[in-house]
């Protein structure tokens, strides 16, 4: 019940809660209000137009060891 | 770990095991990874992967849908809502019909998009349908405070947020299915954090794993679920470990709290639940949309279609078993909402499987 | 109470669709016509001609990758191609909104001259009418007719396809569809998604002219891949099978559309063709495709195969099953 994405912030706005976001090359506005002290750089997960929550370093590593094992192992 | 390493890793534990296991993923977002990731015709037969209530379109009321409707038909409203509720049939049609006949119904992605319309139409009322488990309940929480805070008058929303433990209790208390494991929402565990399962292991003795959407994340999830049964035990365990923690998001915790409290509301096809709604507090109550529009009567319409989605929202059947699946009941002609949701669990039968189960 | 309507899922190709069709066949039916191929196959006093009609209703008008006019000659080049059929003269026919600006008019129409121009046909005739502001979606309508003369031997038809055949697509899918769907619906993504819309005929007219191995043609369009590819299998009453890892999507589509909850087998292509053909000729399929600017990311991505006559199976990259259904409705972005 909970299609959610993750995608990096690219910039941040003055009012601390918005935040552009980017995804593969496609960029959207975000809500980041739910999130402690994001940063630009920053990996987030995105549910309708909202972060639900920070990744670390890690977490983005894990996301895309995953991602090329399927790559690699349907060539 | 690779996935033909995972496969047969399940495979011989499910040896092991020795017979039939039960695993119900509840989130109807797994149900759908499992059918499209084709994972499922991976699994040994004696693995069954059974798909529970956490469909919140599917487990939403007829009387919610003529609700909206009936919002929908004064002029001044626009009706603002997620696109898997444009389809789902009320007792008098769906929102979709109610667009097609005039009346000012917006898809949109995000919650965000309501208050803006509101900002955008000062004149018009704006309601968002307020429908998803944890995960969503936040934003619109959000969308609330924002609006109490900006003093935007003409927004409110009719919420229809439930909770998914109150309803994982209720199927381990029901007789009607042996749940033999849990993969638990990856998404609303980001929000809630991984304590809230305990009671699920420590009163009904059922192992948990917190399952991500990958089909990766799908097949480890089982593999320790069955070393949970294998061995006996019953926790909580997080699979998803990248996005979920044991606390959660205190931030969209302590927004949910402040907007909404719990209620009882029915779940289709299982009564009424206790404590497993949400409906807003009454220090905001000029966004509830059920109390700023008293006009509207709407009353339960008992219709007798047959359907019987009650059923397989607990995995009492699958959808093969009902009498109206693939003849009356079609993804183009849908007799219930576990078909036409985007996640329903018979739309997923239908749409990915038929010619196997 | 309620009298039955139209509404948005009659749009989507499906077999809400269908029904429309259908009162039309009861009305209407004839030979030619319950053929019910993108165009209709007609002798001419000795001749084989294609003639075909389409609207463009899309809105907006302008959008990245084209606008309404290139897509009316495109699309309606590419219904006669896909028939086996050079396309020759076409009808442009415009429903225009009062308030519709001159300066819009204009560059619509220089772009159905630059995009007839490309093609090769020629706008032979043409008609106008004015509706009232509100009327014409983006500020107009675009209504087309065109005939071909039909490739001597040729049968593109989607019935033709046999155990055995196999299955080309010539390039990347859902470009189109989730580029319209972004500006239409407001989703506000900013990326470099821009519409495939192309036509295909010179393409089509290589591959009819050098390949004797060509089954069956068709464009992708309202239900993209997945409908093509359902028509076919359930008109020729074979099974597809194919491969998930073939399927070639670009980055920005995927990220759309997982973003949005899309599956892009389900979303409308305007510059693609499906491509059934014999086994041995697939190479030279290929490679003819791939020499052309619009079939440069060509690729094989399955076969025709007897079991599961009428259903389409696609292998998942995760080494498992599912089917490919017939995609209803409009595509919505959900939650779920």
């Amino acid at each position: 019940m909970c299609l959610a994405v993750p995608v990096k912030i690219v910039s941040l706005s003055k009012d601390r809660y918005t935040a552009v976001v980017d995804a593969g090359g496609v960029r959207r506005e975000a809500n980041v209000a739910m999130i402690e002290e994001p940063q630009v750089g920053d990996y987030i997960l995105l549910h309708a137009g909202f972060a639900i929550q920070k990744w670390s370093t890690d977490d983005v590593k894990e996301y895309n060891e995953i991602i090329q094992r399927r790559e690699n192992s349907s060539e | 770990m690779n996935v033909d390493k995972l496969i047969e890793s399940i495979s011989n534990k499910s040896d092991r095991i020795g017979r039939k296991v039960n695993l119900m993923e509840v989130c109807g977002t797994h149900t759908m990874a499992a059918f499209r990731s084709g994972i499922r015709t991976r699994l040994p037969q004696q693995v069954r992967l059974l798909s529970g209530p956490g469909c919140p379109v599917c487990v939403t009321s007829d009387r919610y849908i003529d609700h909206a409707i009936e919002l929908a038909m004064t002029e001044n409203r626009i009706i603002t809502t997620f696109g898997d509720m444009m389809r789902v049939p009320g007792s008098r049609g769906s929102l979709s019909l109610a667009k097609a006949r005039g009346k000012d119904i917006r898809v949109i992605y995000s919650p965000q998009q309501a208050l803006v319309a509101a900002r955008k139409n000062p004149g018009r009322e704006v309601v968002f349908l307020g429908v998803g488990f944890e995960t969503t309940t936040p934003l619109v929480a959000w969308t609330i405070q924002n609006a109490f805070s900006q003093k935007i008058p003409n927004y409110s929303v009719l919420c229809a947020h439930k909770t998914i433990m109150p309803a994982m209790r209720a199927l381990c208390d029901s007789d009607d299915v042996r749940v033999d494991g849990f993969l638990c929402p990856g998404h609303v565990s980001v929000i809630t954090g991984a304590e809230i399962y305990q009671p699920l292991c420590r009163e009904y003795h059922a192992p948990c794993v917190i399952a991500g959407f990958e089909p990766e994340d799908i097949l480890l999830s089982i593999d320790m679920l069955l070393n949970q049964i294998i061995s006996g035990e019953a926790s909580v365990e997080i699979q998803y470990t990248r996005s979920v923690t044991t606390e959660g998001n205190k931030l969209a915790q302590d927004c949910v709290n402040d907007v909404f409290e719990p209620c009882d509301v029915p779940w289709r096809g299982m009564g009424v639940i206790p404590s497993s709604g949400l409906s807003v507090r009454s220090s905001y109550k000029g966004y509830d949309a059920e109390l700023k529009f008293p006009d509207i009567r709407v009353n339960e319409v008992k219709r007798d279609t047959g359907c019987r989605c009650g059923d397989v929202l607990r995995a009492v059947i699958t959808p093969s078993e009902c009498g109206l699946f693939k003849k009356e009941c079609t993804p183009d002609n849908p007799i219930g909402p576990c078909m036409v949701s985007s996640e329903g669990t018979c739309a997923a039968y239908y749409r990915y499987s038929r010619i196997d189960e | 109470m309620n009298r039955k309507i139209i509404t948005s899922a009659h749009g989507g190709g499906g077999t809400a669709t269908k029904e429309i069709i259908d009162i039309a066949r009861e009305y209407l039916g004839n030979p030619a016509l319950d053929q019910l191929g993108d165009s209709a196959l007609l002798d001419l006093d000795g001749t084989g001609i294609a003639f075909t009609t389409d609207s463009y209703v899309i809105d907006p008008i302008f959008f990245p990758g084209g606008d309404i006019g290139k897509i009316a000659v495109c699309g309606t080049v590419n219904d006669i191609a896909m028939e086996g059929a050079k396309p020759l003269y076409m009808s442009l026919s415009l429903i225009l909104e009062e308030g519709l600006e001159f300066e819009l008019l204009e560059r619509v129409i220089a772009s159905v001259a630059s995009a007839a121009r490309e093609a090769g046909v020629l706008v032979v005739t043409g008609d106008t009418k004015v509706v009232e502001h509100g009327r014409a979606g983006g500020g107009l309508f675009i209504n087309t007719a065109a005939v071909g003369r039909r490739y001597e031997g040729c049968d593109t038809s989607v019935s033709n396809a046999a155990p055995g055949d196999l299955v080309v697509v010539t390039g990347t899918i859902g470009d189109h569809g989730v580029t319209i769907i972004n500006e239409r619906e407001e989703l506000e993504l900013e990326s470099g998604l821009k519409s495939d819309v192309a036509a295909l005929n010179t393409l089509v007219e290589e591959l009819l002219t050098s390949v004797p191995g060509i089954k069956s043609l068709r464009d992708p369009t309202r239900g993209g891949l997945a409908a093509a590819l359902c028509d076919i299998a359930g008109a020729s009453k074979a099974g597809i099978e194919i491969e998930e890892v073939k399927i070639k999507v670009k980055r920005e589509v995927k990220a759309a559309c997982d973003l949005l909850g899309f599956d892009p087998l389900n979303i409308a292509n305007e510059g693609k063709a499906v491509i059934v053909c014999s086994e041995d000729s697939a190479d030279e399929v290929l490679k003819i495709c791939r020499d052309n600017e619009f079939g440069r990311e060509s690729v094989l991505i399955g076969s025709v195969v007897s079991e599961h006559p009428e259903t389409v199976v696609l292998r998942t990259t995760m080494g498992g099953k599912r089917i490919v259904d017939m995609p209803r409705g409009e595509n919505l972005p959900r939650i779920c």
